[in-house]
């Protein structure tokens, strides 16, 4: 790990391939990740589905250390694992939580598992939590990766949002990762809101690639079922603007490769050395542990998920079971449909396969080559229109 | 208890055959149920609603498609038992012929009318076809226990009609079941017993038919003169068909064999018959032994007002689709159909209909019963196209319209319509008749307050969707009923649509030339709202003759992606792209565009 004054780039990258070459694309299969769910927010954005639990929802700070003690008990159970590649903190909020709690859940992983040397440790913050100091601690717990939710940087876009930080709270935040030596650091943002102006967008992507992340994810405002944001489209409020994405979108494509990060995923961009582990193994169906509030788990075809209510989930693991909620067993065809499922969404690509074969010999495989949404080259498959990536899993026979 | 084989025939003095003339929701059923449960040939815990709709989609949409018979033993209060033969009828204008053979099964006709909504035209339709039957009719108001029921106004319209006086007007609430007594002394004494005599030569009406996959073709019978019995041979007198009677019985309303159906009675009849074809309803049946040298009045062949192409959404079901129209005839001789093809939609079946009801039914059918995604082409009527040679050509489809240049002129079929509307609606009605090229006839007070209008109409404009607007424009209160009059010469185009540059013949229609602009302009903006953006911009045209008179662009789609996707929602992205998957497959592809069925079906429903 690079020390405070080594500049604002981490100099010594942990791999020098491409984000978005084939054969990092495929390594990550074999890569070993965890997940870790902290659901605990200040107050639920009008857009988030995720298993969140507000203070007022039973989530007050008292119940933090017990929540942990919990995912500690979940993580001791189950068999031993190889040393992970990857840990990723999601949420929820887990900036949330004291950087000693934080410690105590990588411990237990490494108690669980192990963690490879050169390892992702990520978390998620919200700027307004990410002060220097805790940024220092957290550092001292064992991440190297921070992913800041910045999502935009106009107020009034901030506002409509739900967010309580201001753009200054995420420059200050990424100069506060950079000051303790964090090897990535990545800012999330979030486009097309209703309100947002094409000039507004343009501002927040500036202000964004003038901090200089090594990492940027930016998502398209999706109205979810059950949420504020789909009860307020609901009873007249604007919805997002597919077109007005489009525009926001490229716009983001040109100033990204503009400023050196390269995409290779449909929302994510990164620096040489810095894509995503964990993401790359999940989008290669690599094999992950998903601890907490409905955290999902993969291991060679069996998806498993956990419950999404807090009381359920302490209740089930202190009484010594495990907090599962469901699983699903992919047959070997699902296997490989969903391989290129998930891997169509990689600017790498998948390798054709059997599945690849039987959409590129449908009609529909045929009409999307000719409208060049997808390409063919080297053996794998790419989509070509990463905006239109939809648009081609639907065609995907569901039996290859 | 008597066993039924052995029982005599029943003296036709104590026999009353009757139907119940009413419009949709005015209580048919719920009377017939009332009647039913009052004369114990149903126990009341064996009851449920609309006992003699037995099919789902009858019950759906509270209306009657098939006709159907009862038999009901009453004991009046002169201590003497009657059968009762109470006919259920269509009470649809599109099963006006049913209604007609069901009528001539009868001598009278309970006239009855929501007491809260007053006379609709169908029924006034159906009264005077009963009273022309010569048909002795008893007026009924029924549900007097509602608040709002109007019952001077509605009884003084009914006598505007029957004639007759405020005494004759039965008085009853089906649902409470309040009047259904003396209703059904009026039904003895009130309505003759059927004439006909037991000696002689046979002649039994079939007023309906319908294919049990165990008995073959059953029909409903109402012998007129001589007897019918078991075991005798009898012919089908319009088709010719011979055959022998397994069964005769009657309905109560489970079926009960009998040994022989004597004059005046009405049951059910099964012969060795397998092919409905050969049982049309109308047709009379007579015993070999003592045939009849004439047939009873009125078979007619089932004549198709509307024409649609039906497709499936996949073209390999288009074996099943046959297979399934084939099994649909056989309980709806009204149904014809052949195989064609259009270049959109590959290969399907042109098929007519009695009427925009029916071909909903029928393809409601087809959906729901058979598992078929269909797509309906815009209905037609059948226009008669005069060539320069002097020759003549039916066009059932825009499709069969001859090229330009062999065309002399079209014609095209004018209905008689009655419409019975409020006074304040005369002007609204008259409007929108005159919008649809209606020529006016007839008008006539029923009351102070209702007026009937007669018009000449031609039939493409009330096919689509002029009863809806008529409903509308008169808040429901107007009713409609028509029967085809004849044909007529008119300024006929056909307006093609032009999807991606190439003519979808699905989506063509013929229309008359002042409205040519306005239904094509309708048209590629509607299409344009309903065809989902494709991976290119998509034109669509409208032309007619070859010159683009309205053109609309589909903007290619530019987003469809879900922004993220990570480990914990694989499965319930995977899932969410299987639905939208399943969805796509009610898309028809046409050319290389994806067209949604509702695309097909809504063209039908245009609002200019």
């Amino acid at each position: 790990m690079s020390g405070p004054d080594s500049g604002h780039r981490a100099m010594t990258p942990r791999d020098l391939t491409s984000p978005d070459s084939a054969e990092l694309a495929e390594r990550a299969r074999s890569w070993r990740s965890a997940y870790v769910h902290i659901p605990f927010c200040r107050r639920r954005c009008p857009y988030c589905d995720f298993a969140v639990v507000t203070p007022e929802e039973g989530g007050e700070p008292d119940r933090w250390a017990r929540y942990v003690d919990a995912l500690l008990s979940e993580m001791s159970m189950g068999e031993a694992w190889e040393p992970l590649d990857a840990v990723s903190f999601g949420g929820g909020t887990p900036s949330r939580l004291p950087p000693d709690e934080l410690e105590r859940l990588v411990e237990g992983l490494r108690e669980r598992c192990g963690v490879q040397d050169g390892a992702e440790v990520s978390l998620e913050a919200n700027p307004e939590d990410w002060t220097p100091e805790y940024a220092s601690a957290v550092a001292a717990a064992g991440f190297n990766r921070v992913s800041l939710g910045a999502q935009s940087f106009d107020s009034a876009v901030l506002e409509s949002l739900g967010r309580r930080h201001s753009a200054s709270d995420t420059e200050a935040a990424v100069e506060a990762a950079r000051a303790v030596g964090f090897t990535t650091v990545n800012i999330d943002l979030i486009y097309g809101t209703p309100g947002e102006s094409m000039a507004s967008w343009a501002d927040s992507v500036q202000r964004a690639l003038a901090a200089e992340p090594d990492h940027l994810s930016a998502y398209a405002l999706t109205v979810e079922r059950g949420t504020a944001l789909s009860r307020a489209v609901a009873s007249g409020a604007p919805a997002p603007d597919p077109d007005d994405q489009a525009d926001k979108y490229e716009y983001l494509r040109a100033a990204g490769s503009v400023a050196g990060l390269v995409r290779y995923e449909v929302s994510n961009w990164a620096m040489v050395g810095h894509a995503c582990r964990y993401n790359l193994a999940t989008w290669a169906q690599g094999d992950y542990l998903g601890f907490g509030l409905g955290a999902h788990s993969h291991r060679e075809g069996m998806r498993r998920r956990n419950v999404r209510r807090l009381d359920v989930y302490l209740d089930r693991v202190e009484r010594g079971g495990l907090p599962e909620a469901g699983r699903e067993r992919l047959t070997k065809r699902e296997r490989e449909h969903e391989r290129l499922f998930l891997g169509l969404r990689r600017a790498a690509g998948a390798v054709v396969g059997s599945a690849g074969e039987a959409l590129l010999a449908s009609d529909a495989g045929r009409r999307l080559l000719e409208a060049e949404v997808i390409g063919v080259g080297d053996g794998r498959l790419r989509v070509l229109r990463p905006l239109l990536t939809d648009a081609v899993l639907r065609e995907l026979p569901s039996r290859p | 208890m008597l066993d039924p084989l052995q029982a005599p025939m029943t003296d036709h003095a104590r026999i009353r055959n009757f139907s119940i003339i009413a419009h949709i929701d005015h209580g048919k059923s719920t009377l017939a149920d009332r009647l039913l449960e009052r004369t114990g040939a149903i126990a009341q815990r064996d009851m449920r609603e609309q006992v003699l709709d037995t099919m789902d989609l009858e019950r759906e949409r509270g209306i009657t498609i098939k006709a159907n018979a009862v038999r009901l033993e009453y004991l009046a209060a002169d201590g003497k038992s009657y059968v009762l033969n109470l006919i259920d009828t269509p009470g649809h204008v599109d099963f006006s012929y049913e209604v007609s053979r069901s009528l001539e099964a009868c001598e009278g006709a309970l006239l009855l009318v929501d007491a809260s909504q007053g006379v609709e035209a169908q029924t006034l339709a159906n009264a005077y076809l009963a009273i022309e039957e010569g048909l002795e009719v008893i007026p009924v108001l029924n549900k007097i226990d509602l608040p709002a029921a109007e019952l001077e106004r509605v009884e003084a319209e009914m006598i505007g009609i029957l004639g007759g006086e405020s005494k004759d007007v039965m008085r009853v609430s089906a649902k409470t079941g309040e009047g259904v007594a003396d209703l059904l002394e009026a039904i003895v004494h009130r309505l003759p017993p059927p004439a006909g005599v037991a000696t002689g030569p046979t002649r039994a009406l079939v007023f309906d038919s319908y294919y049990d996959s165990y008995r073959g073709v059953v029909c409903n019978v109402r012998i007129v003169d001589g007897v019918l019995r078991r075991g005798e041979e009898v012919r089908f007198m319009a088709t010719g068909i011979q055959a022998t009677v397994d069964e005769v019985g009657v309905r109560r309303p489970a079926p009960v064999p009998v040994a022989a159906l004597g004059p005046g009675e009405v049951g059910y009849l099964i012969t060795g018959i397998k092919e409905i074809e050969l049982v049309r309803v109308g047709d009379t049946v007579t015993a070999t032994s003592r045939p009849a040298p004439r047939p009873l009045t009125g078979y007619r062949e089932p004549k198709p007002m509307v024409y649609s192409g039906l497709f499936p959404t996949d073209g390999d079901d288009f074996e099943r689709l046959r297979e399934a129209l084939d099994k649909l005839r056989l309980n709806d001789s009204s149904l014809v159909y052949q195989a064609e093809t259009s270049r959109a939609l590959g290969f399907g079946f042109r098929c007519g209909f009695l009427g925009l009801l029916h071909m909903e039914i029928v393809r409601e059918r087809l959906e729901r019963e058979y598992d078929l995604d269909l797509v309906a082409t815009a209905p037609s009527v059948e226009y008669r196209a005069h060539l320069t040679d002097g020759g003549e050509v039916a066009v059932r489809s825009p499709q069969d319209l001859p090229e330009a240049r062999r065309l002399d002129s079209i014609s095209e079929p004018i209905v008689r319509a009655m419409i019975i509307t409020p006074r304040e609606y005369v002007g609204t009605v008259m409007e929108l008749v005159q919008q649809r090229r209606g020529q006016m006839g007839e008008m006539t007070y029923l009351t102070p307050e209702r007026v009937e209008l007669h018009y000449r109409i031609p039939l493409a404009e009330i096919v689509f969707d002029f009863f809806d607007q008529l409903k509308s424009r008169t808040r429901g209160y107007a009713s409609l009923d028509y029967e085809p009059a004849d044909y007529q010469r008119a300024a006929l185009v056909r307006v093609d649509i032009l999807l991606n540059e190439v003519p979808v013949d699905a989506f063509s229609s013929i229309v008359h030339s002042d409205r040519a602009f306005r239904r094509g302009k309708a048209m590629v903006e509607r299409l344009r709202e309903l065809i989902p953006r494709q991976l290119f911009d998509v034109p669509v045209q409208a032309a007619v003759g070859g010159r683009v008179i309205a053109r609309e662009t589909i903007k290619a789609k530019r987003k469809d992606v879900l922004a993220k996707c990570y480990g914990g929602d694989v499965t319930r992205k995977r899932k969410l792209i299987e639905r939208q998957k399943a969805g796509k497959k009610r898309m028809k592809m046409v050319g290389q565009v994806e067209v949604p069925q509702e695309a097909f079906i809504a063209a039908l429903r245009i609002d200019e």
